[in-house]
């Protein structure tokens, strides 16, 4: 039993620079996981799943780019704004030449780039059209995995249908946005929030929380990312918060590994233990802060090597591990 | 493999002390530091004699609090605080992004349209809740402060401005380009076409085509928010006029040499992929790039033990009781050295790419930055005091 049993949508957003991308591909990763189809969509054009799987750039279509945990697929998407506009216009209208036209006559640019707000409206909307979509009498994906955009904008981003259904008061556009708003607003949609054990990303995901909550959108889990284990023990971080570490004990611990005639060497390695001490210490505050905003909590561990196909492996395993898929 | 060629480095306070620089504009991805980059460097340039006006989008509220910002506010105020020795003077503002869409409305149409405009539901949702509108408000806003620094009405000689924190920071470059494309195309004048003839008789002196178009459109809005859209269209069309004008004159502003771009990047692959974009999206338009700027590069005291040697060190101790400590401290330091070469191969080849490019480092931090004597931290650091 997982946690987000039930869930249709998750879309995942973070403050710039948490890897919010590698949380979304290791989440979708685990959601796949015993033969299921996950959809990860991607919205800011970055090509950042592209560069995470380590394959060309994806174009419009949606195209397998990783096989899950026994068995299980998951395919990947970039949203471009205007192939969703003209797929939508399409589809909702049947527009054929008079869809083209528009796009002629710059329509389709001015929807797409001279109101930039309104490529919300479409991102939004192909994310509901995949988690509806049906093939064979049965959904073609059972979860869509969103990256979203960051914290700082994601509030705006899921609202804006409400938005849009405030200009429209009648009509399919209204419908739209309504329909939209109604699976965002459910509880088949979660909002999980990636940050670091820093400060300013902390903060800004008890803000984003708070005003996901404010605008009654369905928030989910957090996860802590990039999380290292301290080397020292408690005693030592203690001791070097208080610039109390034995020096003769760590001279002697470094005669006996042979590294005794390094100048500077025992200073060195002193005050890099100090600033652990600081970090440390910041981390516990930010762990205490993150537990206040009362949303499971998820931790991945930094990788030394950096993230590579093994790496997201190892993430979606821990994900799965701590109960988010 | 042949050395990598050394890095120029960038000489923040001859770049800060020139009276030839006006506008220093700091762009690059989000979470970089762009914020606390613009802010500290500000306050250098206040304290070593500038009258210096910065402009912040989007700050954390801490380091807003330690310029004495507390809230949205078009209004420069001054810093309190700082060094005034050098005669210099600090002024901090927060965009107001609403506001100045409705002070450009008010002041370049008549009472009556700007009421139309600014009720209508359009313009409401425009101006207050889609993303984008802050990239136009920025730049509009550092063209007004310009202009009123040379009309002699404002104190500051020099801007520095943060741009808003995503991918799209930089999409106010094409803010005149867009806007000539939509005013002069045939769209607006389509769209605009049955307001301006008024009732239905357009769709006799239009041609088919234009037919298909607003039949789409009508089919795809509804004649509510067709009518809507048309009534927001041709209110905003006398200020459309002035905002594309005004939006050249910024973009002429920021090719001139008055202008230092610099690229904000910490040192990892993602931060640094987005920086060789900005670098040569700034190229493309001509925009004069002062250098990249690193933050949060990892140093060491005891760079001298490398992480294998450290690494080996720990592992021949590991076990052994009495060395529990220096074991740690040992892993500990090889977790940094490794970071630190990451690091280092992340940023060599970006210099690699880009060898003409400058570069000022600014050492990572325990702690975030939020009050003055930390910005003067980091500001120190990149000029390399």
């Amino acid at each position: 039993m997982a946690d987000w049993d039930g869930v249709h949508l998750h879309v995942v957003t973070g403050k710039g620079g948490t890897g919010k991308t590698t949380v979304s591909a290791a989440l979708a990763l685990a959601l796949a996981a015993e033969g299921h189809r996950v959809l990860l969509l991607e919205v800011e054009g970055r090509q950042g799943i592209a560069q995470l799987f380590d394959t060309s750039p994806l174009p419009y279509e949606e195209r397998r780019i990783a096989v899950a945990p026994r068995g299980g697929d998951v395919y990947a998407l970039a949203v471009d704004a205007e192939e969703a506009l003209l797929e939508y216009l399409e589809l909702f209208y049947r527009l054929g030449r008079a869809g083209r036209a528009l796009k002629k006559v710059g329509a389709v640019d001015f929807v797409t780039t001279i109101a930039p707000g309104l490529r919300d409206v479409l991102l939004t909307g192909k994310a509901y059209e995949a988690v509806g979509r049906r093939r064979a009498g049965r959904l073609e994906y059972d979860t869509v995995v969103l990256d979203a955009p960051p914290t700082g904008r994601i509030t705006r981003f899921l609202n804006v249908n409400t938005e849009m259904a405030g200009l429209a008061r009648v009509g399919p556009i209204r419908h739209q946005a309504d329909s939209i708003m109604g699976l965002l607003r459910s509880p088949r949609t979660a909002v999980h929030f990636v940050t670091l054990l820093e400060e300013m990303p902390t903060q800004e995901t008890l803000d984003g929380v708070a005003d996901l909550t404010q605008a009654g959108l369905p928030v989910g889990g957090v996860v802590i990312n990039m999380v290292r284990p301290p080397t020292l023990r408690q005693t030592d971080l203690q001791a070097a918060a208080k610039g109390r570490l034995d020096r003769s004990q760590v001279t002697a611990g470094l005669v006996a590994a042979g590294l005794s005639d390094e100048p500077g060497l025992v200073d060195g390695l002193l005050a890099e233990a100090a600033e652990l001490a600081e970090r440390v210490a910041l981390e516990r505050q930010e762990r205490r802060a993150i537990a206040a905003a009362g949303r499971p909590t998820y931790e991945l561990p930094w990788l030394t090597d950096g993230i590579d196909l093994g790496g997201l492996y190892e993430l979606a395993d821990t994900l799965h591990r701590q109960g988010a898929a | 493999m042949s050395a990598p060629a050394p890095v120029r480095r960038l000489d923040v306070d001859r770049l800060l002390d020139d009276p030839a620089t006006r506008i220093l504009v700091c762009c690059g991805s989000g979470g970089v530091g762009k914020t606390t980059t613009a802010a500290a460097l500000g306050l250098r340039a206040a304290e070593r004699g500038r009258t210096v006006c910065v402009l912040t989008i989007d700050p954390a509220r801490r380091l807003a609090q330690s310029m004495g910002l507390t809230e949205l506010d078009n209004t420069p105020r001054s810093v309190p605080g700082i060094d005034r020795a050098a005669g210099g003077e600090l002024l901090a503002m927060m965009l107001d992004m609403k506001r100045t869409f409705d002070e450009i409305i008010a002041t370049h149409t008549d009472p009556e349209r700007a009421r139309q405009i600014l009720e209508n539901p359009f313009y409401q949702s425009v101006s207050s809740s889609f993303s984008g509108t802050q990239e136009y408000m920025a730049m509009e806003r550092l063209g007004q402060l310009r202009a009123q620094a040379d009309r002699g009405e404002a104190p500051w000689d020099l801007i520095v401005v943060d741009t808003p924190p995503s991918r799209s920071a930089l999409d106010f470059l094409d803010a005149p380009k867009r806007m000539a494309s939509f005013l002069d195309g045939r769209f607006i004048r389509i769209f605009l076409a049955p307001a301006r003839a008024g009732g239905r008789a357009y769709l006799r002196v239009l041609s088919a085509g234009v037919g298909a178009v607003t039949g789409a459109l009508n089919k795809i809005l509804g004649a509510q928010m067709l009518s809507d859209a048309q009534t927001f269209i041709t209110a905003m069309d006398t200020v459309f006029g002035g905002f594309r004008e005004r939006a050249e004159h910024t973009y002429t502003l920021l090719q001139a040499p008055g202008t230092a771009f610099l690229v904000v990047a910490a040192p990892e692959p993602d931060a640094v992929r987005e920086a060789t974009y900005f670098v040569e999206r700034l190229a493309e338009d001509a925009m004069p790039l002062a250098g990249l700027v690193l933050n949060r590069v990892h140093r060491s005291e005891a760079a001298g033990l490398s992480a294998q040697r450290s690494a080996a060190a720990a592992e021949q101790l590991a076990g052994d009781r009495t060395h529990v400590l220096t074991t740690g401290l040992l892993r500990l330091h090889a977790e940094r050295m490794q970071r630190i070469a990451q690091e280092r191969h992340v940023i060599s080849r970006f210099t690699a790419a880009f060898p003409q490019v400058k570069v000022a480092e600014a050492a990572a931090q325990a702690s975030d930055v939020h009050d003055l004597d930390g910005l003067r931290r980091v500001a120190a650091g990149l000029a390399g005091d």
